[in-house]
């Protein structure tokens, strides 16, 4: 049974997104309870496969029993596991928050929406855990194409286009990747993972292998919205529907972040991909241009959603330079990163859709008296803010420490100053927004003592699933340091 | 030094943040505020029962977590520690009876949240005080800034969301902007953020950088109001009187001086800052602030504004103090913290009684007020010798320690400092209480007859602070003591 939980993984959400699909014909009630057995499967296999995977170290399993490199191999290390856990939670938590808003806002096609989200989740899920390279290009196309039909299924009048513009640029990421690939079968043969890995050090000085990094690292940075290749992402993510919003927007940059670090420890390996100090030099200097830039941009926006979005640039920035800044301390803080801005945005998304759904507009000065109408959305709003400010004990605190003490290490000073000052500006970038929502204009005159405020929560099947992610913010920052030792160093001790 | 683990630091931490899901389920205010009582005596309690224990020479520790390899989320409860959760805790239990008769006296909005963040305030003071190296200290510092926010902003209005934003420029942009990379830097080169008397981090740090490093905590602990990051203390007076006496005379802002003691005394270590002379231009730039602050308080109208001004420049004492390196001027800043507390919290308490019963805020105001609130005016004039540092109150003791301080390590300029600012403490202050009892009315006061003194939820609270003022003259005994005690 345990044996089996890679395959259970991917193969359970496919499976009942086909159920799913079949009975929006038969019996459209009954689609959000198949969705949601379908995603606590997953969930529950995730966890004991993260169970597992501590006790053993690191689970192969060889799909239909061809052994590698022929066949498919799915490699499960503490780190992807860790990864999993994540998509697997988040997008049941996600669906559980959000099912008001599908069933009214999709009254005859929730089918097809619930098994396009189950579809798009077997694809995230099959991207971290597959072990083999044209595999994850057939899972990234899943992910990519369900995630372009989600998005577009938002505003008529403005998600077809984002969602059309998000197609072609992911298009030309996805064929860059494929053509990364093609390099490295040419000069391996091997489609495999831990095979080219270890056929590749003999050709570590070979053009071909530089110029399959190249391709296949541009693919991916396209995909994970890396300014200056991010053009796609902030209209694709405001005009979504917010329930795929919240979905996609934590999820799909995280996991593409995540592939670029497995291309570097599993594929390519930490020795030949730092190799060249100028290109590290380089690759640190644009990742603190995408972070300033991502906040700088947050900054000019008008609309709290498309502020996140950029807020994501910025994010993913922060990612990229702690995976190059190639020593053990920063890449550690990039992957607890990728699972800490998972967890934020996916709070602070929530919190927006909400929001949005309740006050008809996410423009950030329509948004006053917020805090009195729906005090404990806001709450959540507030713990998702101060975790992406970095503000102890949430999460992002945590990660933003090892980034730096990381970028100390490296001696690379820029990355600090660029990590200090987006924490700055996302001061002002949610203040901005609290302000708003806190300093109600005098509609009506302020009561003495206990003021009946007309509270108008969110429906408390949204509300628990935010507030649970709040709270997860601040428990993953309490315990990050078991994260760190327990699960993120002994994946990485292998490879540094 | 005898360390003995033990749970009641984070006990005493708890016992408020606790409190709040009681508050905001609270039905009526009146168990809203029993609740905020109960927890504040039970706070008080499980402090004092570890005094003892720190009396005799013992530290007591809790690991929570760890959460960074070399800094554990940690508490430990030392003399110093002691020293500032003792004044915190006593007089948060003061400041709950005084909001109560605040608050509903001026018919205040959002009492509920109003005392939520209090508790949460509190919270993290003692989480502060009780922290064993700079994460966790970093870590409840941050918790403060975010708590006290909505207390100063308690009124919601234009003026409330201006101060509101200038207390989180100032505040968080500091601490994020400069104390946060210092730490850090700090962690780098040393791998070890603790907090210990017998600390050698510093002997690692490159000595160059040492100048930078050390300024970047003081101006970077921001609620230490050493200028120029002094602004946001006076706006911040936008706040409820309450907030001000216990938060911006008291916890916040000896939080400020309470973590640049800290990371002096306990991270860098008097020896190292004394080799490399540093101490002294520390010390020049509290005396600038001691004097400049002065000098705008007296010509100040607002009197909570008087006040404020009188605490940055009382604050910079403490840092003064520290900076002079020596045993005397260590122990006179160390209890200065508790002398001053207990001063100023007097003053604020008078100046929201004052505004309570009659509605004055500004000085030219009250003029002949002595003679309608004779027992707030009487409080009012010993808090102001306390704070001026005259006997019989416990501010001449601290002073006293200061000067001997400056004496012991023939540096004269510093106690030319400390006497020019006491003597413009005086103008400040004698001439209130003077025309308070013996000016020509107002005629906006004439018209009252009777004494009139504030709700007695609020009067209780002034003689007792300001009978403390007094008493901790003749028995500073306690906190010389642990004063002494921290020393390293």
């Amino acid at each position: 049974m345990t044996e089996n939980y890679p395959a259970f993984l991917v193969v359970t959400p496919l499976l009942f997104s086909f159920v799913i699909y079949g009975c929006s014909w038969l019996h459209r009630r009954s689609c959000l309870c198949i969705a949601i057995v379908g995603l606590s499967i997953s969930m529950a296999v995730s966890i004991g496969l993260l169970k597992e995977v501590l006790v053993q170290g690191h689970i192969s399993y060889h799909l239909g029993g061809w052994s590698p490199p022929w066949g498919i191999a799915y490699e499960v290390d503490p780190i992807n596991a860790l990864v999993l856990v994540a998509i697997a939670t988040i997008a049941l938590i996600n669906l559980i928050g959000t099912s008001r808003e599908i069933e009214a806002s999709f009254p005859d096609r929730k089918g097809a929406f619930y098994a396009l989200y189950l579809l798009f989740v077997v694809g995230l899920l099959g991207i971290v855990v597959t072990g083999d390279l044209f595999n994850l290009y057939v899972l990234l196309e899943i992910a990519s194409i369900t995630g372009y039909s989600l998005i577009a299924m938002g505003d008529p009048s403005r998600a077809p286009l984002s969602s059309l513009n998000y197609v072609f640029m992911g298009t030309i990421g996805a064929c860059f990747y494929l053509l990364g690939v093609g390099y490295l079968y040419i000069m391996t043969g091997s489609l495999n993972m831990a095979d080219v890995k270890a056929l590749l050090p003999p050709l570590y000085h070979s053009t071909a292998i530089v110029v399959a990094f190249t391709f296949c690292l541009v693919g991916i940075m396209i995909k994970m919205g890396f300014f200056p290749l991010h053009f796609w992402l902030p209209n694709a993510y405001t005009y979504a529907p917010s329930p795929a919003a919240s979905l996609i927007a934590p999820l799909m940059t995280k996991v593409m972040a995540y592939v670029m670090i497995r291309l570097i420890i599993s594929v390519f390996s930490p020795v030949f991909t730092f190799s060249s100090s100028l290109a590290n030099r380089g690759v640190v200097i644009l990742a603190s241009i995408a972070i300033i830039m991502g906040a700088l941009m947050a900054l000019s926006q008008r609309d709290i959603r498309k502020m996140l979005t950029y807020i994501i640039v910025s994010e993913i920035g922060y990612i990229v330079g702690g995976a190059w800044l190639a020593n053990i301390t920063a890449m550690s803080g990039a992957i607890l990163h990728i699972i800490n801005d998972t967890v934020m945005t996916f709070c602070i998304f929530l919190a927006v859709g909400a929001i949005s759904k309740k006050m008809g507009t996410v423009r950030i000065d329509h948004l006053t008296g917020l805090f009195s109408k729906m005090p404990f959305t806001m709450a959540g709003f507030v713990a998702g803010a101060l975790s992406i400010i970095g503000i102890p004990p949430t999460c992002g605190f945590f990660s933003k420490w090892y980034l730096i003490s990381g970028a100390m290490k490296a001696g690379s000073y820029s990355f600090v100053a660029a990590l200090i000052l987006s924490s700055l500006i996302n001061v002002a970038l949610f203040f901005r927004i609290i302000e708003t929502g806190f300093f109600a204009p005098p509609h009506q005159p302020l009561s003495s003592g206990h003021a009946v405020v007309a509270i108008k929560e969110i429906p408390v099947s949204t509300l628990i699933p935010l507030l649970l992610a709040a709270a997860g913010l601040v428990a993953m920052g309490i315990f990050s340091g078991v994260i760190m030792s327990r699960v993120i160093q002994p994946g990485l001790a292998r490879v540094f | 030094m005898e360390l003995q683990t033990s749970i009641r630091p984070l006990l005493a931490i708890l016992a408020s943040l606790f409190a709040v899901p009681l508050i905001i389920v609270s039905p009526r205010p009146n168990i809203r505020e029993s609740v905020s009582f109960l927890a504040a005596a039970f706070k008080f309690a499980i402090i004092i029962s570890m005094l003892p224990a720190i009396l005799s020479g013992k530290q007591l520790v809790f690991t929570i977590i760890n959460v960074v390899p070399g800094a554990p989320l940690q508490l430990k409860v030392d003399a110093f520690g002691m020293l500032f959760a003792l004044v915190s805790s006593s007089l948060w239990i003061l400041t709950t009876a005084y909001s109560i008769g605040y608050m509903r006296g001026l018919n205040e909005h959002a009492q509920t949240r109003y005392f939520c963040f209090f508790a949460l305030a509190l919270f993290s003071t003692i989480g502060v005080a009780f922290s064993a190296n700079l994460l966790t200290l970093y870590l409840f510092y941050e918790i403060l800034s975010l708590a006290t926010y909505p207390l100063v902003t308690h009124h919601q209005d234009q003026e409330a969301r201006i101060s509101g934003r200038k207390y989180l420029t100032f505040i968080l942009g500091t601490s994020i902007g400069l104390v946060l990379p210092a730490m850090l830097y700090l962690y780098h080169v040393t791998g070890n953020l603790e907090f210990s008397s017998l600390s050698t981090l510093a002997q690692k740090v490159p000595g160059q950088v040492m100048p930078g490093l050390i300024f970047l905590f003081i101006f970077g602990f921001a609620k230490a109001a050493v200028m120029p990051f002094h602004a946001w203390l006076p706006a911040a007076m936008v706040a409820p009187t309450p907030v001000s006496a216990l938060l911006h005379a008291v916890a916040v802002v000896k939080v400020g001086v309470f973590s640049i003691a800290r990371v002096l005394l306990y991270t860098f270590g008097v020896k190292i800052l004394a080799q490399l002379n540093l101490g002294t231009p520390v010390a020049y730039v509290a005396s600038f602030t001691i004097i400049t602050a002065s000098l705008i308080a007296l010509s100040q109208d607002e009197l909570k504004r008087r006040l404020a001004f009188s605490t940055i420049s009382q604050l910079s004492y403490i840092v003064l103090g520290i900076s002079l390196l020596s045993p005397k001027g260590i122990t006179g800043a160390l209890i200065h913290i508790a002398m001053h507390a207990f001063g100023k919290i007097t003053l604020f308490f008078c100046a929201g009684a004052i505004f309570v019963a009659t509605g004055k805020k500004y000085i030219s105001q009250m003029v002949g007020i002595g003679r309608k609130m004779p027992v707030t005016m009487l409080a009012f004039f010993f808090g102001a010798l306390s704070v001026i540092g005259l006997p019989p109150c416990g501010g001449f003791i601290s002073k006293w320690y200061l000067a001997l301080g400056t004496l012991q390590n023939h540096q004269l300029v510093f106690l030319v400092v400390l006497l020019t600012s006491s003597l413009l403490n005086a103008m400040y202050f004698l001439p209130i209480v003077y025309r308070a009892f013996f000016g020509q009315e107002e005629a906006s006061i004439q018209g009252i007859t009777a004494i009139k003194e504030a709700p007695f939820w609020c009067l209780v609270p002034i003689i007792i602070t300001a009978l403390a003022s007094v008493l901790l003259f003749f028995f500073p005994g306690v906190f010389l003591c642990l004063a002494q005690l921290s020393l390293p």
